[in-house]
């Protein structure tokens, strides 16, 4: 196949390795080494995309991560990977890429009719047009987007794995580019441990497409001779195809490592990209610059590129991306292009440069050439639509603000423009430093940063090769030094670059038309998004006056390339209407993402069952064995309920909760929290800690207790077990055991450190299987005979320490259930034995195994409350009607006590723990339901309060239902009602929250 | 992500480790029940929130389990110092 822009010289591509691809459904053939970027352009495809918002037709402007045009979706299926820069995706065999915007096709676009009235939609169109009806906002949402869009998120798993990696190192440099080259060989030279990262697929950066010498051989050569000299030093560790896309506090960077991504869509082996989260002593910053395009009416049209770009192409790639060039500039350096391009063979039909007169030796090179150079004069205008046609060219005054003589079309299909450098100061922004404009250079410089880094070379505005390459070394030594390595001197000798001198260039930001910015075709400045030198003076107009203000307002720089071409140019444009310096206008905040990164990368593996790490307890395997279906709570996968064959959740449950209530069931209670406290002043503690007393508990007892946060609210409960003397043992919620650990804690670290008493989590040390039922100590019987289980020697809320089915065990006669309860506590690792044992020892009994959902409906028969369920953080014991376990004569204010005399908590509206029955039997309220007095009441209806729990009780034969209700205490008997979002509502009468054995005496048998 | 010195430990380690403990050096009454409604609320509800030198305690929860105090700059998130539960912060300006 023929590729109708590829040269002779083939730079870095390979032409014995052609590589197929299709683009739009379209067939090309590349070479090896080629971008798709590189590719497109050697086929000559010209429109790669429609723009966001107008849909005009776009083509590939730039050579890296700036390029704000080409933007794809690569693949389909699972693999596919939406939002892609045409610039950095490296050719493989078979790559299938697609433009995300343009319907039907980028070639014909329905929406091109909205371009043609583009004038119409001004910045903040959206927000001024679909404001109201409110109503439609949705409606007209769904096809904006559907009209602008960028790419599609794929809808299946992906394939692929990735991975996360930390790194330490003394040394990271960022940018392999001759600066981040000179500062990752002289760091490496003393030993310190090197990191150096480079987005591209092979070192160099700049000098790859330079036709610069350096030390009397070529730039790739020497490349090659440095990359040897970095590879031969073990403690340098080279990435390529890698973005360092954050900087964050303490010298924490992120780099992303694309590691297959240039073999296909799939990874043919292992990782596909890897997250590197690098804690770095030392960084040196070596990013380079973007070139500023030049804006000017219809700079948009494809073929208008950027100059550095066409250099790249032709020297890189071996790409001639049109025929006849016009370069457009406002410095020197850009003529280099002019001569790259003269050099490929191809014709330079002129340079037009804003500058009245200039004879640099870059200037003199090309008019020995034999190319015009237009001096004094501007291109004004693209012509063409899908490519260019031509150039409007016009004479400028010296300032470049006015048009001042007649106005020529020069015919060419290419437009090369550059409106000088903008050091690349993304990752030192991200530090917090406030980049400095400097007028000298035409650009920001890197601002004063608290991280220990430095910026070198092109990114630090030192432009110069020479300049450059000095400082990468400097840089490299001293963060060396710094970080503990080597004395601070430079190593090697400076490699000799032979620069020219550039004369000063013009500082332009937009290249003025015979008529006024309002009224002249639109001059881009972000081509993504379709920002207007036009749309931001319009903003301005309007009244906004902050750079931020007037970022969001015309969504500049807001795209997939942030701006990386026309922020410059845009807040110069705002600078200019405001009428102050781009130094008093100010940048925006750059932060992360560099460019975007994968939430594959993000992730890593923490996806499926490694999202987050899962707790079983000893008995785990014999639920799964029985068929349990598990919730999670916490981190911990308890069962939640044990179907029989066939059988529904609901029956299950029903079947687990009558079986305790007539029998005996049988409940893994391992993942309760359990923390041992011991120490002399362990009691005083806990009494401080708890809202009732624990300094009279003697060995062998039990006591429940609430524990509050300092305002008064509930915070978590349980029982705390007095061991012996000075010894205690605290059960806590199953989700609040951490939280509890550490509350204790930070107590007696910073309030009382003179309390001697100490913590220790024993929560996984500890298997417990709770048996509770009418039967629970006939079973108890058959496998224990060292302890007397009758009710007066071995009493409700006592503990034993004894010998169960053989196994040392601490037996605790507390109840969740309100029937007679053992919970059997044994080593973790004989919990399983325990748990069979006692089934066995059951069997007889018809022993059930129930999970947490009959556990949460047997609590409730009996009123007893869940710590995070009935409540929420606002809750105090009295609203729960738990006055009983606040402690009235402890002599130690306990920790929320002052809080619950508080006015707001003294109220008599406050919400109050009741039951509900509902006068349907059968109706279950749904949980979270709200309550009020009248379902025909208009909206907005008074709240009275909400259902916190709700059952189906197979043991009441009716449904049950825990609620706060305002005042509840003193409405006993009314009937509330619980409306549905259906309109529907639930009728239920307020009862006491105890429905079940309301005297408690099942329990004391 | 901070990098935090434990003074526990000695070492500094990622701020994944440990978890924030808020407002530090703040003074518990010893007499609460003898206090009005409004200096209860000071106590309990009110904490500075300074542009600049702010000292917090931190808890090393996945380490040495041990509350600590850091003196930490809100605008730079720079550490200047860690020290022990019951002393003084050294730095209680910023650049001193």
């Amino acid at each position: 196949m023929k590729q109708k822009n590829r040269l002779v010289v083939f730079g870095r591509t390979d032409p014995n390795q052609p590589i197929n691809f299709t683009f739009n459904g379209k067939p090309y053939q590349g070479l090896l080494g080629d971008t798709l970027a590189s590719a497109l352009l050697a086929n000559g495809v010209n429109v790669v995309g429609r723009s966001f918002k107008y849909a005009r037709p776009r083509g590939i402007v730039g050579h890296g991560p700036e390029e704000p045009n080409g933007i794809i979706q690569l693949g389909s299926g699972s693999a596919t990977v939406p939002n892609l820069k045409v610039t950095q995706v490296e050719l493989y065999e078979g790559l299938d890429a697609k433009s995300v915007n343009g319907w039907p096709s980028v070639n014909i676009d329905v929406m091109g009719l909205v371009g043609a009235f583009g004038r119409l939609m001004p910045p903040g169109f959206y927000y001024k047009t679909f404001m109201y009806p409110k109503k439609l906002w949705m409606t007209y949402e769904h096809f904006i987007r559907k009209a602008a869009g960028l790419g599609k998120t794929p809808t299946e798993a992906d394939p692929d794995t990735y991975e996360k990696l930390n790194q330490h190192c003394d040394v990271l440099v960022v940018g392999a580019g001759p600066a981040g080259l000179t500062a990752a060989l002289e760091a490496g030279l003393t030993g310190a441990r090197v990191i150096i990262a480079d987005e591209q697929s092979e070192f160099g950066g700049s000098l790859l497409a330079s036709t610069q010498p350096i030390d009397d051989q070529s730039s790739t050569d020497w490349i090659a001779q440095t990359v040897s000299a970095i590879t031969a030093m073990p403690n340098v560790q080279r990435l390529s195809r890698s973005t360092v896309f954050g900087y964050y506090d303490h010298n924490f960077l992120t780099i992303l490592e694309k590691r297959t991504d240039h073999l296909g869509i799939n990874s043919p082996q292992g990782a596909r990209q890897r997250l590197h989260r690098v804690r770095a002593k030392q960084v040196v910053l070596a990013t380079g610059a973007f070139e500023r395009p030049l804006v000017f009416a219809h700079n948009d049209i494809p073929g208008v590129m950027q100059a550095s770009s066409v250099s790249t192409y032709v020297n890189r790639y071996g790409v001639a991306p049109g025929e006849k060039l016009v370069l457009a500039t406002t410095n020197d350096n850009a003529y280099q292009t002019a001569i790259d391009w003269y050099n490929s063979g191809r014709v330079v039909v002129a340079v037009v440069d804003t500058r009245q007169a200039t004879n640099g030796p870059l200037v003199s090179h090309v008019k020995d050439l034999g190319i015009e150079v237009l001096q004094g004069y501007g291109v004004i205008q693209a012509m063409g639509s899908k490519r260019v046609r031509g150039a409007l060219v016009a004479p400028l005054n010296e300032n470049g603000t006015k048009v001042t003589g007649p106005v020529e079309q020069l015919k060419c299909d290419l437009i090369a423009t550059s409106g000088g450098w903008s050091a690349a100061v993304h990752l030192s922004s991200h530090t917090g430093a406030k980049p400095i404009w400097d007028d000298a250079i035409v650009s920001f410089r890197p601002g004063i940063s608290k991280q220990q880094e430095r910026s070198v070379g092109a990114c630090n505005g030192t432009f110069d090769l020479a300049q450059g390459l000095l400082e990468g070394a400097l840089a490299g030594s001293e963060a060396a030094q710094l970080a503990g390595f080597g004395d601070g001197q430079v190593k090697r000798g400076m490699p000799i670059v032979n620069t020219l001198e550039e004369q000063a260039q013009q500082a332009l930001f937009l290249i003025p038309h015979t008529l006024p910015s309002s009224r002249a075709p639109s001059q881009f400045v972000d081509l993504q998004l379709d920002v207007s030198a036009a749309g931001i003076e319009l903003a301005v107009t309007e009244g906004f006056e902050s750079v931020e203000h007037v970022k969001r307002y015309t969504a500049l720089g807001f795209g997939t390339d942030q701006g990386k071409l026309g922020n410059i140019n845009g807040m110069a444009i705002l600078a200019n209407a405001l009428g102050q310096s781009i130094a008093e206008t100010g940048t925006t905040i750059f932060r992360p993402s560099y460019t975007p990164t994968t939430f594959g990368a993000i992730a890593g593996r923490d996806i499926g069952e490694l999202f987050d790490p899962e707790r079983y307890t000893a008995m785990h395997r014999w639920h799964e064995q029985q068929g349990a279906v598990f919730e999670d709570v916490g981190q911990w996968k308890r069962p939640w309920f044990f179907p029989n064959q066939q059988e529904t959740m609901h029956q299950a449950v029903n079947r687990e909760c009558m079986a305790v209530r007539n029998s005996i069931g049988i409940l893994d209670a391992s993942t309760l929290g359990k923390i041992d406290i011991q120490g002399p002043d362990a009691a005083e503690f806990i009494t401080r800690m708890y809202t009732n007393s624990y300094l009279t508990l003697a060995p062998g007892k039990c006591r429940y207790g609430v524990m509050l946060k300092e305002d008064g609210m509930i915070f978590d409960d349980g029982v705390c077990a007095c061991i012996s003397d000075n010894h205690y043992l605290m059960f806590t919620t199953t989700g609040g055991a951490a939280g509890v650990l550490a509350w204790l804690e930070l107590w007696q670290q910073t309030e009382w450190p003179e309390l001697q008493v100490y913590f220790t989590s024993v929560t996984d040390h500890w298997a417990t299987a709770t048996i509770t039922g009418p039967n629970a100590r006939n079973v108890m019987a058959k496998v224990c005979d060292d302890i007397d289980l009758s009710a007066d020697k071995f009493g409700f809320m006592d503990w034993r320490d004894g010998t169960v089915a053989g196994l040392a065990a601490r037996v605790f006669r507390i109840s969740f259930t309100g029937e007679l309860t053992y919970e059997i506590n044994v080593a973790a690792n004989y919990g399983r034995y325990l748990w069979e044992r006692l089934m066995a020892a059951g069997a007889e009994f018809d022993i059930t195994p129930y999970g947490t959902e009959a556990m949460h409906v047997l609590r409730a028969e009996k009123g007893f409350i869940i710590v995070g369920q009935d409540t929420d953080g606002s809750m105090t014991p009295t609203d729960m009607n738990m006055d009983w376990v606040i402690g009235k004569k402890k002599t130690f204010s306990f920790v929320g006590k002052r809080s619950l005399e508080r006015s707001d908590c003294l109220r008599d509206n406050r919400k109050r723990l009741v039951g509900l029955k509902t006068l349907v039997p059968t109706a279950v309220i749904p949980e979270g339901a709200q309550i009020v007095n009248d379902p025909h009441q208009p909206l907005p209806m008074a709240m009275q309060g909400h259902v916190t729990s709700s059952y189906f009780s197979a043991n009441l034969d009716h449904s049950i239902a825990l609620a706060v209700v305002k005042g509840g205490l003193n409405r006993m008997g009314e009937i509330v009602y619980c409306p549905a979002a259906d309109g529907s509502s639930i009728a239920a009468e307020i009862v006491n929250s105890v429905f079940y054995d309301p005297k408690g005496e099942r329990q004391h048998v | 992500m901070l990098l935090i010195y434990c003074p526990h430990c000695l070492e500094s380690r990622e701020e994944e480790e440990f978890s924030y403990g808020g407002e530090a050096h703040i003074a518990r009454p010893l007499d609460p029940e003898n206090l009005s409604d409004e200096q209860w609320g000071d106590y309990l509800f009110f904490r500075k929130n300074p542009r600049g030198i702010h000292h917090e305690m931190w808890y090393h929860a996945t380490g040495c389990r041990r509350y600590f105090n850091v003196t930490r700059n809100t605008l730079t998130y720079e550490i200047l110092e860690s020290y022990l539960v019951g002393t003084e912060p050294q730095i209680t300006e910023v650049g001193v």
